[in-house]
């Protein structure tokens, strides 16, 4: 059984779709793609996809990951250009590989998200950033299933900084401001997610963004605490494929163009 | 004019609402044409929650009917619900596409389809956000036409006030007949304005349009006569039938939401009408003649639907499946086809008396074996023979014993309350049918572990059927007989506990007898309950009883009627119903006589297999029953190329 990793992104109107939604349409996908899905056993079998830290409703994602495990072996890059092929634009398969190394989800520890804060002055916003930075604990609140539940936000949050205009998508300009923070949250339980970092925002400094903050989760992986950022959790699969071919593939690597 | 997308101001507001995904649109297989090269634009509504109007077959065939005419363009609306109503209104957004977020009122026509008169709020909810004005005279050049189509257009005179036309009948051609007309009018300059346009629809005798139109009434309240008030407009309005489905292949390319939806299948209509003759049917009696897909034009369409959407259910559509001439071929190739894609099939309505073990077998053979469900509708024998519902108990018996003895676990009885003649004795024989039921399934199974479902609906009077002359059961009657039911199954020691009872109270039904039987005057109603917050009617949580009756009371105050005169009054023969200017193209003396039958206790047999009935639609609308068999078969489709393959292993 081969099993394939992917990166998938949920971006523009797209990303109000929710983790329940798009597992149907992956789902679809892998009808349409005609890709031999291994399927659990039992009464009603289904097709075997791992899907890990789904992004919440409404926030974008470059980054989102799943397993699949077929029964025939496939070429992993042409299985995603067949895969994105059949998904909407928008949510697109950019990233392929088979898995060689165990433990994909043990490699999502933490995630990188960009926060645009339309119509709030990037000053008052880097006051915001370094109030809660400087803070000892942030708590803050959510309504979970169980009711109105109070955490401690601050010890997930590895870094909070403002991001430099230039460096993230550009917009093209606008007559409003706009802050751009650059937020990087380790996977805890419970979860800290970025409305979390808003609430707590909002609870040290007062920062109220008068309309809604797009979310973009921009990386997730391995927490790395020397560069304060996340490795790419794909990276492994791709030198154990390097480095030792498989033995299924390895005709098809000699023939197969890059 | 360069028309805008309303999504940079719309999309604010979605992280503040439930389910955003439904209104951005991006499904698999929508389309968006480029808005100036078009020059003929339908905005289309299902004037319900997406999740019930994105399935809805009527509104993905125009659609892709419409947008596969070069300069021809169609988008989707649906309603939203309250949380988004709010803030749309708050902030200025208008009722808008889910294609391209462009805002309703810019479109030509605004075309909405009512499977249930309980989306009449709905419209004008979506009318007022759309910044239409309510009712048809205020409105300008400035103003899409109001179109409303589907079965409950068949009398649209409850809503002849809010819209501009409606089209009765199945709307392949005519939307395409309606876009030449409209086509032409623009490129003359639109000489006369709205109202030329309107004429030059209505004159094709195709287009009812209610402005053109008088209702006289009598002192008693009883219409005297409905009749034209400008030269050109017929003194009837026909409906459109589509001759051969296998030239309308239609939805080719369904659409695959990403919201969640109610049904989730790639639905192929195997045919259209029904002859079967079920008096309280309005659906059977309006879409007359039969006429079938053929088997194989059904194959092509499941193999190229099943590639488009990824479903894994096939759905096989029509008002009674199993009556296709070739179901079983039908359902026997498409299971041998998809045996290795676990696509499993589904036949939404089957006879007790078509259903046999095979057909079931190859239904359940990819897919799960749920509950069976059949609908014997009355529970007496007698019941059955009021409206022409001609299945015995002993046909149940058989039926559903071969069901037990082949390992089903669960069947399902549909009936309905408060038919013509019914007295409590004829419900209560409801009990007993399922008694037996269980009893026969116990026998045949050798299980005690069966279960039989009696679920029980209130009956409403239709127009165009037998029964639109029949007195409505008042909610507080059906009620008192549901209970009196339950009571009796509740009370059986012995098979009681394996028969589960669902029923719905009788006041929804009242409303929806208003609104189907109603005249212009029931506008005044609609509108009352809409200001007063009235929305998604056919939402129980949304639905309010007790308004609609305060709005009723005060609405019709005026005209000396009452909601009891438009639904528990028997009608006579003379009386004008108000849809009599509509011409489904049965005739009305026939369908008298069949209520006299039905009174007679008296069954008339379906045209299919025994001679005519001449209940009129052939000669009227030049048409004819189009049914097999072709002696076709499905063959398996060639060896596919499987995913990624292509490099040498």
């Amino acid at each position: 059984m081969q099993r394939i990793r992917l990166r998938y992104t949920k971006r523009g109107r797209l990303r109000f779709t929710s983790h329940r939604d798009f597992q149907r349409a992956f789902e679809r996908a892998l009808r349409r793609a005609e890709v031999p899905m291994a399927y659990s056993a039992g009464f009603t079998p289904h097709p075997k996809v791992s899907y890990a830290n789904a992004a919440p409703t409404g926030t974008g994602s470059e980054a989102e990951y799943l397993e699949i495990a077929l029964t025939a072996p496939r070429d992993p890059e042409r299985l995603r250009v067949l895969l994105d092929e059949s998904l909407p634009t928008g949510l697109d398969v950019v990233e392929a590989v088979e898995a060689r190394t165990p433990g994909l989800a043990d490699r999502l520890t933490a995630s990188v998200w960009e926060l645009r804060l339309a119509g709030v002055d990037p000053a008052e916003a880097e006051r915001a950033v370094a109030a809660f930075n400087g803070a000892g604990g942030v708590e803050v609140q959510r309504l979970t299933k169980n009711g109105m539940r109070t955490f401690d936000a601050r010890p997930a949050v590895a870094s909070l900084e403002s991001a430099d205009a230039h460096g993230s998508a550009a917009d093209g300009p606008t007559d409003q401001p706009c802050a751009i923070l650059r937020l990087v949250v380790r996977h805890v339980t419970p979860a800290v997610r970025p409305d979390d970092v808003l609430s707590g925002l909002r609870a040290v400094a007062d920062l109220a963004p008068p309309v809604p903050v797009a979310v973009t989760r921009l990386a997730q992986g391995l927490f790395d605490a020397e560069t304060g950022t996340v490795t790419d959790p794909l990276a492994p699969d791709r030198e154990a494929a390097a480095t030792e071919p498989h033995p299924a593939d390895a005709t098809a690597a000699a023939t197969a163009p890059a | 004019m360069p028309v805008e997308s309303v999504f940079p101001q719309l999309e604010a507001l979605l992280p503040h609402v439930q389910k955003p995904i439904q209104y951005v649109g991006g499904e698999l297989n929508s389309t968006v044409k480029d808005w100036d090269e078009c020059d003929v634009r339908w905005a289309l509504m299902y004037p319900d929650a997406y999740e019930v109007g994105l399935p809805n077959q009527g509104v993905m065939i125009l659609y892709e009917v419409l947008n596969e005419r070069e300069g021809v363009l169609a988008e989707r609306t649906y309603s939203v619900w309250p949380d988004l109503e709010a803030l749309m209104r708050e902030h200025g957004v208008p009722q808008f596409t889910v294609d391209s977020h462009r805002p309703v009122r810019a479109f030509d026509v605004f075309g909405l389809s009512f499977s249930t008169e309980l989306g009449y709020t709905n419209m004008l909810t979506a009318l007022d956000l759309a910044g239409i004005p309510l009712e048809s005279r205020d409105r300008t050049d400035e103003d899409p036409i109001v179109l409303a189509g589907g079965h409950a257009a068949f009398n649209p005179e409850p809503i002849a006030d809010f819209i501009d036309a409606a089209v009765i009948g199945d709307g392949e051609q005519a939307v395409l007949d309606m876009t030449r007309i409209i086509r032409e009018w623009k490129a003359e300059g639109r000489p006369g304005g709205r109202q030329e346009v309107l004429f030059r629809l209505a004159r094709t005798g195709g287009v009812y349009v209610p402005g053109f139109y008088d209702v006289e009434y009598l002192p008693d309240g009883r219409i005297a006569r409905v009749v034209p008030n400008r030269s050109g407009v017929p003194w009837r309005v026909s409906k459109h039938t589509v001759m051969d489905l296998d030239e309308w292949p239609y939805p080719k390319q369904p659409l695959v939401p990403l919201a969640e939806t109610v049904h989730e299948r790639m639905s192929v209509e195997i045919f259209r009408g029904c002859t079967r003759g079920c008096r309280f049917c309005q659906a059977g009696m309006i879409t007359r003649p039969v006429r079938e897909r053929s088997i194989t034009g059904i194959g092509e369409m499941v193999d190229k639907g099943l590639k488009a959407t990824g479903f894994e259910e096939v759905g096989l559509l029509s008002l009674s499946s199993a009556d296709h001439s070739e179901i079983g071929d039908i359902a026997k190739g498409l299971a041998d086809r998809y045996e290795e894609d676990k696509i499993g099939l589904s036949l939404p309505s089957t006879r007790v008396d078509a259903f046999n073990v095979d057909l079931a077998n190859e239904l359940t053979r990819n897919g799960r074996r749920s509950g069976l469900t059949f609908a014997p509708e009355g529970g007496s024998e007698r019941m059955r023979k009021v409206i022409n519902k001609m299945v015995s108990e002993d046909d149940l018996i058989r039926t559903v014993a071969t069901a037990y003895g082949n390992g089903w676990r669960q069947v399902k009885l549909y009936f309905m309350c408060g038919l013509p003649t019914e007295t409590d004795e004829d419900v209560l024989q409801i009990a007993d049918m399922a008694t037996h039921v269980i009893a026969k399934g116990r026998e045949v199974s050798g299980s005690n572990d069966i279960r039989c479902t009696v679920s029980i609906g209130g009956f409403v009077p239709k127009p165009h059927t037998p029964f639109q002359w029949a007195p409505q059961l008042s909610a507080e009657e059906t009620d008192a007989r549901l209970e009196k039911l339950r009571d009796k199954i509740r009370g059986d020691k012995k098979y009681g506990r394996s028969i589960g009872f669902r029923y719905h109270d009788g006041k929804p039904g009242i409303v929806e007898g208003l609104l189907s039987r109603g005249d212009r005057r029931v506008g005044a109603i609609i509108r009352a309950v809409y200001d007063d917050g009235g929305r998604f009617d056919g939402w129980r949580e949304h639905f309010s009883y007790d308004r609609w009756m305060s709005c009723a009371d005060k609405a019709l105050a005026p005209f000396g009627v009452d909601v009891d005169w438009y639904t528990t009054r028997e009608r006579s023969y003379e009386e004008v119903l108000p849809w009599d200017h509509l011409d489904s193209g049965l005739d009305k003396d026939w369908l008298w006589e069949d209520w006299q039958d039905a009174l007679d206790e008296t069954e008339v047999e379906d045209c299919r297999w025994t001679p005519c009935f001449d209940c009129g639609v052939c000669p009227a609308m030049d048409t004819n029953i189009q049914i097999g068999p072709t002696g076709k078969k499905l063959l398996p489709l060639t060896v596919k190329q499987p995913a990624g393959t292509g490099h040498t292993h």
